[in-house]
Order: C-alpha cells, then sequence, then structure tokens
C-alpha cells in the first residue's frame, strides 16, 4: 500500500531491503583477501594525499627491503604511469591502474590488475591508491592492512577534517618529518592528539624518505605484519592438511567473470588470478 | 566523487529488486547514510538526480536518513562522545563504532501492477532497465 503521499493505492509495495551499497565490491574485496592470505602475502593498501610521499616512500622502502622480502606494487592514478614507472625503476615490479576521472581504487579494479602482476612471487604487495583522502577511505580492496602516508606540510588538523581516512588507517606514516625545522606552525604532538581522537587504536611512525629518519621502525612494522601473516598461512594449511583436505583452496570465482586458466601460455599457472 | 559510483550501485540494486516483482515504477528510495561513511549526502542527492533519468526510478523521490557517529566502550558499554579520544577513560579498551559507518538501501517503495496482471510473460520495461545499468 502506497505509503509515499497517502493515496493509499494497493499496487505501491514497500520492500524491506537493507543492503550495503557496498555490497558488490565488499564481496570482490573478500575475494582477493582470500587470494592474498592463500599465497601468505600482505597486501598494503597506501593512501593518502596526492603529494603526501607515497612513491617516495615506497621507494625508500624497496631499497631497504632488498634481498629480504620480494615486493610488487599496483598504483593507481588519474592519469599518466609515472608512479609505475618510478616504482619499477626502484626495483619493485609496478603496474600502473589509471583510474580516468575515477577518485578511488575499488576492490574489482585491483582484482583485474592482479591479472597482469606477477604477484603470487611476492611477499609484499603494495597497493598506493589514488591520491585522495576522501573516496578511497569508502573501498575495502582486500588488503591485510590499511597505511595512510600524512605529510607534515598538511596541516594537524587533516585526521579531524577527514575521520573516515583515518579511523581505518592500520598505520598512520607521518611523512617528510625532515622538514619540522622550516614549519614553526606544525606540533607533532597535535598531530597525535588529532589520531587519538579519530582512530581507535591510533599508531603512527614519524618518518622521512630523504633523511632516513623513521624509516627502521617502518621496516620492522612490515616486516612483524608479514610475519603474522605467514604464521596464520602455516596454521592455516596445518588445519587443512590434519583434517586430510588437499591442497586445493576450492574457492568460486562468483563475481562473474572467466580467469581464463585455459589460455595457451597463459603465465598464471597457479590458477587463480 | 565517489558518491557516483555509490548512486550507481543503488541503481543496480532498485533495479534488480524492480525487475524481480515485476514493478512498473519505483515510488520511493530511503538510503541511510553514516556521518563516519565518508558519503556527502548533499552530492549522494545530486548524483542521484543525474543517474535516474529515463529509468525506472524516473519519478521516485530519494530520502536520505543521516545515521550519527556512536562511538562505545567494548567493555563497559559506556559512550564515548564523538571528538573525544577514543578510548574507555575506564577500562582503557579501545573505543568500538557502534553506528556511523553505514551505506544502507534501507527500502523501496514500488509500483507492481495487480497480480491479476501478473502471469503475463513480459516483465515491464525489462529494456528500460538494462539500459540504466549501463550508465
Amino acid at each position: 500500500m502506497c505509503e509515499t503521499c497517502g493515496c493509499g493505492d494497493p499496487e505501491v509495495v514497500p520492500v524491506d531491503v537493507q543492503e550495503s551499497l557496498l555490497a558488490a565490491n565488499d564481496r570482490t574485496a573478500r575475494h582477493n583477501r582470500e587470494h592474498f592470505a592463500a599465497e601468505r602475502l600482505l597486501a598494503i593498501n597506501l593512501m593518502g594525499s596526492p603529494g603526501s610521499g607515497k612513491t617516495a616512500l615506497l621507494e625508500a622502502t624497496a631499497s631497504r627491503l632488498e634481498g629480504r622480502l620480494r615486493l610488487a606494487a599496483l598504483s593507481g592514478d588519474l592519469a599518466t604511469d609515472r608512479d609505475a614507472r618510478r616504482l619499477g625503476k626502484a626495483g619493485i615490479p609496478s603496474l600502473s591502474i589509471t583510474t580516468g576521472s575515477g577518485c578511488h581504487l575499488d576492490a574489482d579494479l585491483v582484482h583485474q590488475a592482479l591479472h597482469d602482476l606477477p604477484w603470487r612471487q611476492s611477499d609484499l604487495l603494495f597497493i598506493e591508491n589514488v591520491g585522495n583522502l576522501v573516496c578511497p577511505a569508502v573501498y575495502d580492496l582486500g588488503q591485510t592492512a590499511s597505511v595512510v602516508a600524512l605529510a607534515v606540510t598538511e596541516g594537524e588538523d587533516k585526521p579531524l577534517k577527514y575521520p573516515t581516512m583515518f579511523r581505518k588507517a592500520d598505520l598512520v606514516l607521518l611523512t617528510k618529518v625532515d622538514l619540522l625545522p622550516h614549519l614553526p606552525g606544525v606540533d607533532v604532538a597535535a598531530i597525535e592528539d588529532a589520531l587519538a581522537r579519530t582512530m581507535p587504536e591510533p599508531r603512527m611512525i614519524a618518518m622521512s624518505a630523504a633523511s632516513g629518519e623513521g624509516v627502521d621502525e617502518w621496516i620492522q612494522w612490515l616486516e612483524e605484519r608479514r610475519a603474522e601473516v605467514a604464521a596464520a598461512g602455516r596454521l592455516a594449511a596445518r588445519h587443512e592438511h590434519g583434517h586430510g583436505h588437499g591442497h586445493g583452496h576450492g574457492h568460486e570465482h562468483g563475481d562473474g567473470h572467466r580467469h581464463g586458466h585455459a589460455e595457451a601460455g597463459s603465465a598464471r599457472p597457479g590458477g587463480r588470478p | 566523487m565517489h558518491e557516483t559510483s555509490l548512486v550507481s550501485a543503488l541503481m543496480q540494486q532498485v533495479e534488480a529488486a524492480a525487475m524481480e516483482l515485476r514493478a512498473s515504477a519505483v515510488h520511493r528510495i530511503r538510503v541511510r547514510i553514516g556521518e563516519l561513511a565518508g558519503v556527502e549526502p548533499q552530492l549522494f542527492a545530486s548524483a542521484f538526480e543525474l543517474f535516474r533519468e529515463r529509468t525506472i526510478c524516473a519519478a521516485a523521490r530519494l530520502e536520505i536518513v543521516t545515521a550519527a557517529a556512536a562511538w562505545t566502550c567494548p567493555g563497559c558499554g559506556a559512550a564515548i562522545a564523538p571528538g573525544q579520544v577514543l578510548r574507555c577513560p575506564d577500562c582503557a579498551l579501545p573505543a568500538r563504532l557502534a553506528s556511523g559507518d553505514e551505506i544502507i538501501l534501507e527500502r523501496i517503495e514500488m509500483e507492481v501492477p495487480a497480480a491479476r496482471d501478473r502471469g503475463r510473460n513480459v516483465p515491464p520495461r525489462r529494456e528500460r532497465t538494462m539500459e540504466a545499468t549501463d550508465v
């Protein structure tokens, strides 16, 4: 019965839906997450404003982790593949996701891109999101952890102004701290206070890709997260074998596209994306 | 402007529900958006204006209900006011977001031709529905 205008039209039917508008994205994100877990891969969704230093910090990370962890990166940008090329030069196998007018990556863009990146040979995948403090926070990509890069030049109140982004972060990297002597108005304690009011479990590392400050602490954080992923993978594998299951991870690709496992010359013998 | 992507998802969900019931028109849509969902209701409403043209929602009214952020302590259940440090002053536990991050299609009111008309083979407006999905 119509409740809109009160006309009582019996042909107007109300339907209770109660479904998230992100339901489709979240399904694909879960699917990505299963892939990452099966490969014991640490996947980091790296977000932050344009110019917050995301690419520079990945370049610094690559040189520190060389020979310790194998890296790969997906890099989202509205236009150009400059970031992916910079990362490639730094020794990280990288692929650019050009979003056109899209202001964020979503789980499906990541999933499609995984088909073209040899991510299975990696321990650590960085998904460098589109530079933006708003939209990327809304979309789960299937990452293991979310990291937000915040440059000291952006101001102390950014967490309070963009609470959604910071609320979901597992770690905030306060970047470009080598510039602090030139910024008398910026107080790191005020930034920490703003984070305590937006993140339930605030964690911040002050760092500079230019001076190297804080990079050790960041690398340690990454290695700890990676060790957790590997341990969870071992546990899952033991559990699986203990019950006499095979090695097949046996999940469905229920997202309506084909993976092309049977293609001749496919570079994906694993049979997953 | 991720509101555009979200409205696109909304349209697909509404179209699917309308097709299932063989509705001929959508009268009203209610969406709940949390204060901390990262969605600007005004932009969401503007995006809906662009999307609804020539679809089954052409004459639909969009109602947006906003939900305030509510933080609570997972230990003692005490409310922690937004803007405060997100840690329970008594239990020292990190606060949990009880509501305020949702982006939910709550309810649709659709015009469904009376039961006697339903047995017919042609679901009304199927073509228009597909067209709308491609936007």
